[in-house]
């Protein structure tokens, strides 16, 4: 038997309105054969932790364009270590200086993805670093 | 403790990973079954379909408001299709109804069909099962997007309500059989478009001339428009009270043979892929030595 497509929720974390990029990426891992849970602008970190503790995802995928990532995926990060799920892979893409990469990184963010990514590179990433545990 | 009685804890965590469990086939899952029908607490379970678009996931998000006021606690499966090429999935039903996320008193799980064909997943009913069990009443099963034949949710639920868009079609479309002749109640959604009365009028006068399954009184056709919540309260009162009359004795022991029928081609089906001579029937039957019929039946009686 093959093993269960990764699951995977995306999400719009903060005021910007641009989830074109989002929804991009929502369908080229679906190409890619991930079961992507869009869950659509305007989230806040408490909606976007809960959402992801109902889904039992192994990824949940932030896109940000606004420049409020130090304040909201840290904050994404620790609810859902507070929720009893440490080993969800939180991964970023969007517009972020490289210096929060360092500092996202620190904050238990696995990896973020700059403009110029392609879908087959993120695939591969996750595909990767996804623990399921038994 | 084990995963049935977590289930009483009331946590989200248990319950999200025993349906995970579940979607994925784990073979931990069927020594539990008993014991989860068992720990059921006779949830009404209530089928939501309809075409894409015309409004399903907005009048379950209306229909979670509605439900919350009157103190229930409330269960959701949404299941959308999955890619018959990569197994992948846009699962977006959350997108309608993320103002619930953090309702402690809301479940709702995402599920891909997994190659299913009749609009929901072959686990869903397992799923509903544990939802449950964990306490919450009513469930609600948001099928894929439905065309005319995706009936397979009749089958699991109590009460199944159609949703249609006012824009669906001729008088034809509504005594056609299918999808509209297992409703129990007729959403006509959009309810603020020109048109809906009418479409409501139509699909009313249509089915009012038969009845489908014998001794079946035509369902009520209603109009809800979801974004705003008009209708709403009358839809959910409707699907309360449809609760008894799927209760009866008929009706519970029609949906027993169906859900049985359906366990038996499952078991069947699996039991005949792990014989032992499975690919070289497949073989037989790809060079024509064999058709198809009597090939399952050789793997049946192995």
């Amino acid at each position: 038997m093959t093993d269960p497509p990764i699951r995977i929720l995306i999400a719009k974390p903060g005021l910007d309105g641009h989830d074109r990029g989002a929804k991009v990426l929502a369908r080229g891992l679906r190409d890619e054969g991930f079961e992507v849970i869009y869950t659509g602008l305007r989230q806040t970190p408490e909606m976007i932790a809960d959402a992801a503790e109902q889904e039992d995802v192994d990824v949940v995928g932030l896109s940000i364009l606004s420049g409020a990532h130090m304040a909201l995926l840290p904050r994404t990060v620790q609810l859902l270590r507070d929720r009893g799920m440490p080993d969800v892979l939180v991964a970023a893409g969007g517009i972020i200086p490289d210096a929060d990469v360092v500092k996202l990184k620190e904050a238990g963010v696995a990896e973020v993805f700059g403009p110029g990514t392609s879908i087959g590179q993120i695939a591969r990433y996750f595909r990767e670093h996804v623990r399921r545990d038994a | 403790m084990n995963a049935i009685t977590d289930l009483g804890g009331g946590g989200r965590r248990p319950l999200a990973r025993l349906l995970t469990r579940i979607e994925n086939g784990d073979a931990s899952v069927r020594p539990l079954l008993p014991e989860l029908f068992a720990a059921g607490r006779g949830a009404h379970v209530v089928g939501i379909t309809g075409p894409p678009g015309s409004g399903k996931s907005t009048l379950v998000n209306a229909l979670i408001t509605e439900w919350r006021k009157r103190g229930r606690r409330v269960g959701i499966l949404a299941v959308d299709p999955s890619s018959p090429y990569t197994r992948g999935a846009i699962l977006g039903d959350r997108i309608r109804m993320m103002e619930h996320a953090a309702d402690r008193d809301v479940f709702m799980r995402s599920m891909a069909s997994r190659g299913e064909l009749g609009g929901i997943a072959a686990t869903t009913w397992i799923a509903a099962a544990a939802l449950d069990a964990a306490g919450y009443d009513p469930i609600l099963i948001e099928t894929v997007g439905a065309g005319q034949s995706e009936v397979e949710i009749a089958r699991l639920a109590e009460t199944t309500v159609v949703v249609e868009a006012p824009d669906m079609g001729d008088e034809v479309q509504a005594i056609k059989a299918g999808l509209l002749e297992v409703a129990d109640i007729i959403a006509v959604n959009k309810g603020d478009r020109p048109g809906a009365d009418r479409a409501a009028r139509q699909l009313r006068a249509m089915l009012s001339t038969a009845g489908g399954r014998v001794e079946r009184k035509p369902p009520p056709v209603m109009v809800t428009t979801a974004t705003t919540a008009e209708g709403v309260v009358a839809l959910a009162d409707a699907i309360d009270a449809h609760r008894s009359q799927a209760r009866s004795r008929v009706a519970a022991s029609e949906r027993a043979a169906n859900q049985v029928r359906r366990a038996l081609a499952d078991l069947a089906a699996s039991r005949a892929t792990a014989a032992p001579d499975w690919a070289a029937t497949l073989e037989a039957v790809a060079e024509r030595e064999l058709d198809p019929l009597t090939a399952a039946e050789r793997l049946l009686d192995r």
